[in-house]
């Protein structure tokens, strides 16, 4: 049979097209702008070079510093998140009364926006009226009251508690996915040869979740790099410009119309996010992500 | 002895998942309460019910934070852009998967790498403004269609794959051109996976942030996130009227989460395995 009759090439065409004119070309576009000195004030656009990378990486402290906070972000909010979530992920398949209920009340921040979530935690953590500084005067623990989200000391906890509020339940659902797929007679099998909780998780849990910790890692790791709203709505970067990540201070760059230097950002985004993917399809082609 | 050790764990146990979804619960009792008090007994921020319910700070926050506007907006972006997504983008996966000629497997590629990357868009506005498409609904849809591309074809690509063959062949011979094929006989049989993408595309777009404070600065535009982001900045000294907003916003998805919930975590959590 004629293929191309029955699985006609302009059935990809829609898609395609969309994708390269609002995806694939605004990034590329980026690429050449960012060697460039374009700004909302003068219409005239100069290649400029390698400056605004160069802008970028001898800034000493402050671009730099926005970096290094996205690489803290992801890798300690992914800490916070992961191992007390294959914790709760074992103890809600341990057949505990009402399980499914605690299962669906702990995924339930997953689904609201990280906007909404990050203004319901803009209100609660506020210095004189949030509900966690009023309870704890009312509790006569005052003395345990912060400015949470403005004292340099506690600002990153805030951020990681907020973030881990809203993310575990959904990486822990993961894991429950996970562990239903292994087969019980494992177990029965080792605690007939008399192996305690640990070496039952180091022989058999962990090797067996290895496709729910990768994507929950990949996952992870992509979320980490790219976080934005969160962010913005906690802190907006402050106090000072401590808690800027690369995603706000993309838009910042925006806002003050200094395009060059945002789209110098986003190509480095880019360009980690470019190597990782690449790396993570080599992986799902190993088929270790089937479930 | 055994049994007050074994007694002990699980009450630990009990505790600790309680505890949790205590933790997870009372932000939201905080805000639906306060979104009850008056002014002054919001203020005082504590777990204390209203004297008297003030059901109208809900018309008052709907209206002054033009709710009505934003959540036609938010639905129709979410609505159209997810319905659109799902059928170009299971066309495209249908012939991507079923002909796997050199180009086709480039293709296919060069879409699946887009799934994690991010959008540029400083350099995004440029290209819409070039289109005519920046500040309108039109702009904003497409867009949310092509960021949806590489993640909708990566797992319906998957699918098609587990199709037999011989109904498509079946079908042509009994007459079906390629749309009929598709639409009649493959379609129908993508409906599981369809419900994962259409899912987890919905949600994304619903709770969209970034694109939408980008592409759209009328406020007529706005969908729900930015509208409520706008309000809570108006508002700041009212918690009641922010808190009613809030509880607004979320009440869509929180009714959609009690009524499908087992669709909907079967299907974030089917996209997260398969993605």
């Amino acid at each position: 049979m004629d293929q191309n009759k029955i699985y006609p090439q302009s059935f990809v065409l829609i898609a395609l097209i969309l994708y390269i004119v609002l995806f694939v070309a605004p990034s590329f576009m980026g690429i050449y702008y960012s060697f460039t000195d374009w700004n909302r004030y003068t219409d005239k656009i100069n290649f400029i070079g390698i400056e605004n990378y160069k802008t970028i990486f001898t800034s000493e402290g402050t671009y730099y510093n926005y970096i290094y906070n996205t690489l803290k972000f992801t890798v300690i909010s992914n800490i916070v998140k992961i191992i007390p979530a294959l914790f709760l992920a074992l103890l809600l398949t341990e057949n505990l009364k009402g399980e499914n209920i605690y299962r669906a009340i702990l995924f339930f921040p997953a689904i609201l926006s990280y906007l909404v979530i990050g203004l319901i935690f803009r209100s609660m953590l506020h210095p004189t009226t949030g509900f966690v500084n009023k309870t704890l005067e009312m509790m006569r623990l005052g003395f345990m009251a912060k400015g949470w989200l403005i004292d340099p000391k506690w600002v990153w906890p805030s951020i990681y508690a907020v973030d881990a509020w809203r993310g575990t339940g959904y990486v822990m659902t993961i894991f429950i996915a996970g562990l239903q797929s292994i087969p019980k007679y494992y177990y029965e099998a080792a605690e007939i040869d008399g192996a305690d909780f640990f070496q039952k998780l180091i022989h058999i849990t962990l090797p067996m979740l290895r496709p729910a910790i990768t994507i929950n890692l990949i996952f992870g790791l992509t979320y980490g790099l790219r976080v934005f709203d969160i962010i913005f709505v906690l802190t907006n970067g402050g106090p000072g410009r401590m808690t800027e990540v690369i995603n706000t201070a993309i838009f910042r760059e925006f806002a003050l119309g200094t395009y060059g230097v945002g789209t110098a950002l986003s190509t480095i985004l880019f360009v980690c996010m470019g190597i990782i993917s690449i790396f993570t399809i080599g992986v799902m082609n190993r088929k270790e992500i089937e479930l | 002895m055994i049994n007050i050790k074994r007694g002990s764990k699980v009450f630990i146990k009990y505790f600790i998942a309680y505890a949790l979804s205590l933790i997870v619960i009372i932000p939201f009792l905080v805000i639906v309460n306060n979104s009850l008090k008056t002014k002054a007994e919001a203020d005082l921020m504590d777990l204390s019910l209203p004297s008297h319910f003030q059901w109208e700070n809900y018309e008052i926050a709907s209206e002054r934070g033009k709710l009505g506007t934003s959540f036609f907006n938010s639905l129709l972006y979410s609505v159209v852009a997810t319905t659109v997504s799902v059928i170009i983008n299971s066309m495209a996966a249908f012939v991507l998967a079923r002909k796997k000629t050199k180009l086709n497997l480039i293709l296919y590629l060069f879409i699946v790498l887009g799934i994690m990357l991010p959008s540029n868009f400083i350099a995004l506005i440029k290209v819409m403004q070039i289109l005519h498409l920046i500040n309108t609904r039109l702009g904003i849809i497409l867009l949310y269609i092509a960021t949806n591309v590489s993640f909708g074809i990566f797992i319906i690509y998957g699918f098609v794959g587990t199709i037999p063959r011989e109904l498509d062949e079946a079908a042509v011979i009994d007459g079906a051109n390629s749309w009929q094929l598709f639409f009649k006989v493959i379609f129908p049989l993508l409906k599981p996976v369809l419900v994962t993408v259409g899912v987890l595309t919905f949600m994304g777009i619903w709770n969209d942030f970034m694109a939408p404070l980008y592409v759209l600065n009328r406020a007529s535009l706005w969908p729900m996130t930015l509208a409520v982001y706008n309000f809570f900045g108006q508002y700041e000294q009212e918690w009641n009227l922010v808190f009613a907003d809030i509880v607004l916003t979320c009440l869509p998805v929180f009714l959609i989460y009690l009524l499908g919930q087992r669709y909907i975590v079967s299907g974030m959590i089917a996209g997260a395995v398969k993605k």
